[in-house]
């Protein structure tokens, strides 16, 4: 059995990753894919304000998660989703690390070139740190 | 509730809690002295409650990792006091805000936040952000192109040094490079130290030199209100922002509690009142901070750093700060509240921006957040008093059947009792309220009269479907309006 994590922010490259997940599950028999997703604390301000509280943000990027995984359904992967807190590389690579992967998937940039300068390049990151193997899709 | 000395909850993340708090100390100085000067006081006035409110909620604060000090919502309440009373009163209001959060803490009035429309808060932080903003124009008048140049360049460094290096806050350089600039170009730039006096020592305990009467508490006590409705506001809004942000839950009534003891200490101690600040909380918890101690080290750094640096401090040009502060301000706005602008309701998007409008023109954040809360509260029984009913003749044409839906209470009565033609001949109404609930005794006499009235007209009434609660409430007070009418 096949554990692939997918690390997604909901930006173009990250859909493209979710394309590249879903042929590699469909490599082998019996592949679960986890998408994750990580807030980090601007993001945590802006969902406050709009939902209220940490649980109904919460309910609502799950959500949000989901409805970006609908290709996963489709192509009859199995999914799992979770939501991380805390700045994103290092969330995604503690998460990756604790569990058995045996393989890491994530979009080279993320939301915005500004956004990819000043937050640093995650996907860079989880190559140096993550202990299985990562795939950087362009 | 929670023990205040939980082990971990200080030592659980020594190095992150000592680097973060290094990080906010740094970017706590500016913020502190900016606030000072649109309170009116002199910069220690702000420094001294930055550093107080943030070792004492270090201790007895409701949520490790949240970073409180002098902010510019409650500068902004401040600036009246000061200006007709001087600071004084304003040390004197500083504790009476402490001593009626520690009650809001003790009778646990933290639950009462849910209260408050999300919209309303988004149009308080929308609101704080344009103030802020809007307090610095007037460091721009008469000034010459070397102030906007200052400015300028300030900001520049702040947005375009991260793209660079992330290893030094980028505020920090932006005051430094400035300072250094207006030092040996010798611009002749107004500083921090033309603002008021910047002494290097430890606060001390003073009791305000006020007399204590009820004249004094008369002036002071409308301040003491706003400053607790909005030093509480902002606290348990940054408070479940940190706990979004960190993955971990608080104690919103310690919270609320804690910043009144940190308010009635500030106040003794010459500082103005505080509370949570949004920014530098955020600031916090990227940098790795997330329990007590980065609120304890950041509070100490701030008056090392004072006492060490203080006749540097005062050298920083005031184009530096103004830099700083539209940075902060920027930074305040909630600018995914523009971008779904278009897909909340329209009644959402008229309170956010109605807060908005009464803070600016009032200069009062408390003001603003009570007319918004009103008028969404106004909004949702517009919305909820609309009560369908629709009506079926039967028995070939001996009775009326009324089918009531919605929600009966004091704001849905009147348009409910325009629904019934009571002149109608026939013998017998039928009222369905499956798909109803009453509410209040205007309900209850609601209906009543509506009985009264077909009997009146010799048509009997038979009432169905009432659920048990509204049952109930015609028990209790049903009839009593209808045995008045005869």
């Amino acid at each position: 059995m096949t554990k692939i994590l997918l690390a997604t922010d909901g930006s173009e490259h990250s859909k493209r990753a979710l394309e590249k997940a879903i042929k590699l599950a469909k490599k082998s028999e019996q592949t679960t894919v986890d998408m994750i997703y990580a807030v980090d604390g601007s993001k945590s301000k802006s969902d406050v304000l709009q939902y209220g509280d940490t649980d109904t943000a919460n309910y609502q990027r799950l959500k949000k998660l989901k409805a970006l995984g609908e290709p996963l359904r489709e192509a009859g992967v199995e999914a799992n989703y979770h939501i991380v807190h805390g700045e994103p590389a290092k969330a995604i690579i503690a998460f990756a690390n604790e569990r058995d992967y045996d393989m890491v998937v994530i979009g080279s940039r993320g939301r915005s070139e500004v956004q990819k300068f000043l937050l640093g390049s995650v996907s860079h990151k989880l190559v140096k740190y993550v202990h299985a193997p990562v795939v950087v899709v362009k | 509730m929670r023990k205040v000395f939980s082990k971990d909850e200080w030592l659980g993340n020594v190095r992150g809690d000592v680097l973060a708090g290094i990080v906010v100390a740094l970017a706590l100085i500016p913020e502190a002295i900016a606030f000072s000067i649109i309170a009116g006081v002199d910069p220690m006035v702000g420094l001294y409650a930055s550093f107080s409110i943030a070792v004492v909620i270090a201790f007895v604060g409701g949520r490790p990792g949240m970073i409180s000090g002098a902010t510019g919502a409650m500068a902004l309440l401040m600036t009246t006091l000061v200006a007709e009373h001087g600071l004084q009163y304003l040390l004197a209001a500083t504790v009476l805000t402490g001593i009626l959060q520690v009650l809001a803490g003790v009778f646990k009035l933290a639950k009462y936040m849910k209260f408050i429309p999300r919209s309303v808060m988004v149009g308080f932080v929308n609101a704080l952000a344009i103030l802020i903003f809007t307090s610095q124009l007037q460091h721009f008048v008469d000034e010459t192109w070397v102030m906007f140049a200052l400015v300028g360049l300030t900001l520049a460094i702040i947005y375009l040094l991260p793209l660079i290096t992330k290893a030094v806050p980028s505020t920090l350089i932006a005051i430094i490079v400035v300072t250094a600039l207006a030092i040996f170009m010798n611009f002749g730039v107004r500083t921090v130290g033309d603002m008021g006096e910047l002494t290097r020592t430890l606060p001390m305990f003073l009791i305000p030199d006020i007399p204590l009467n009820f004249e004094t508490l008369q002036i002071i006590f409308p301040y003491a209100l706003a400053l607790t409705v909005v030093g509480l506001l902002e606290s348990l809004l940054t408070a479940s922002i940190v706990d979004d942000a960190t993955d971990t839950e608080s104690d919103k009534n310690m919270e609320s509690r804690g910043q009144g003891i940190a308010n009635i200490t500030t106040g003794f101690f010459g500082g103005m009142a505080g509370c949570a600040m949004i920014g530098q909380s955020v600031i916090n918890v990227k940098s790795g901070g997330k329990g007590r101690l980065s609120s304890l080290v950041a509070g100490v750094v701030l008056m090392f750093l004072i006492i060490v640096l203080g006749n540097i401090v005062v050298q920083i040009p005031m184009a530096a700060l103004a830099g700083v502060m539209i940075m902060v301000s920027i930074g305040t706005f909630d600018w995914s509240s523009l971008k779904t602008l278009h897909i909340v309701p329209k009644s959402d998007v008229a309170v956010m921006v109605v807060t908005v409008a009464v803070v600016v023109y009032t200069h009062d954040l408390s003001i603003g957040v009570l007319s918004g809360v009103v008028l969404s509260a106004l909004f949702f029984a517009a919305k909820i008093s609309k009560v369908k009913v629709m009506s079926l003749l039967v028995d070939g044409g001996d009775k009326r059947i009324y089918y009531i839906k919605g929600q009966l209470f004091f704001a849905s009565v009147t348009e409910f009792l325009t629904k019934f033609d009571f002149s109608e001949e026939i013998k017998e109404v039928e009222l369905d309220f499956t798909h109803a609930h009453l509410w209040d005794d205007s309900a209850a006499g609601a209906l009543d009269k509506i009985e009264a009235k077909f009997e009146q007209h010799g048509t009997h009434v038979i009432k169905k479907g009432l659920n048990i609660e509204s049952t109930e409430l015609m028990d209790k007070i049903g009839g009593i309006t209808k045995g008045a009418d005869h």
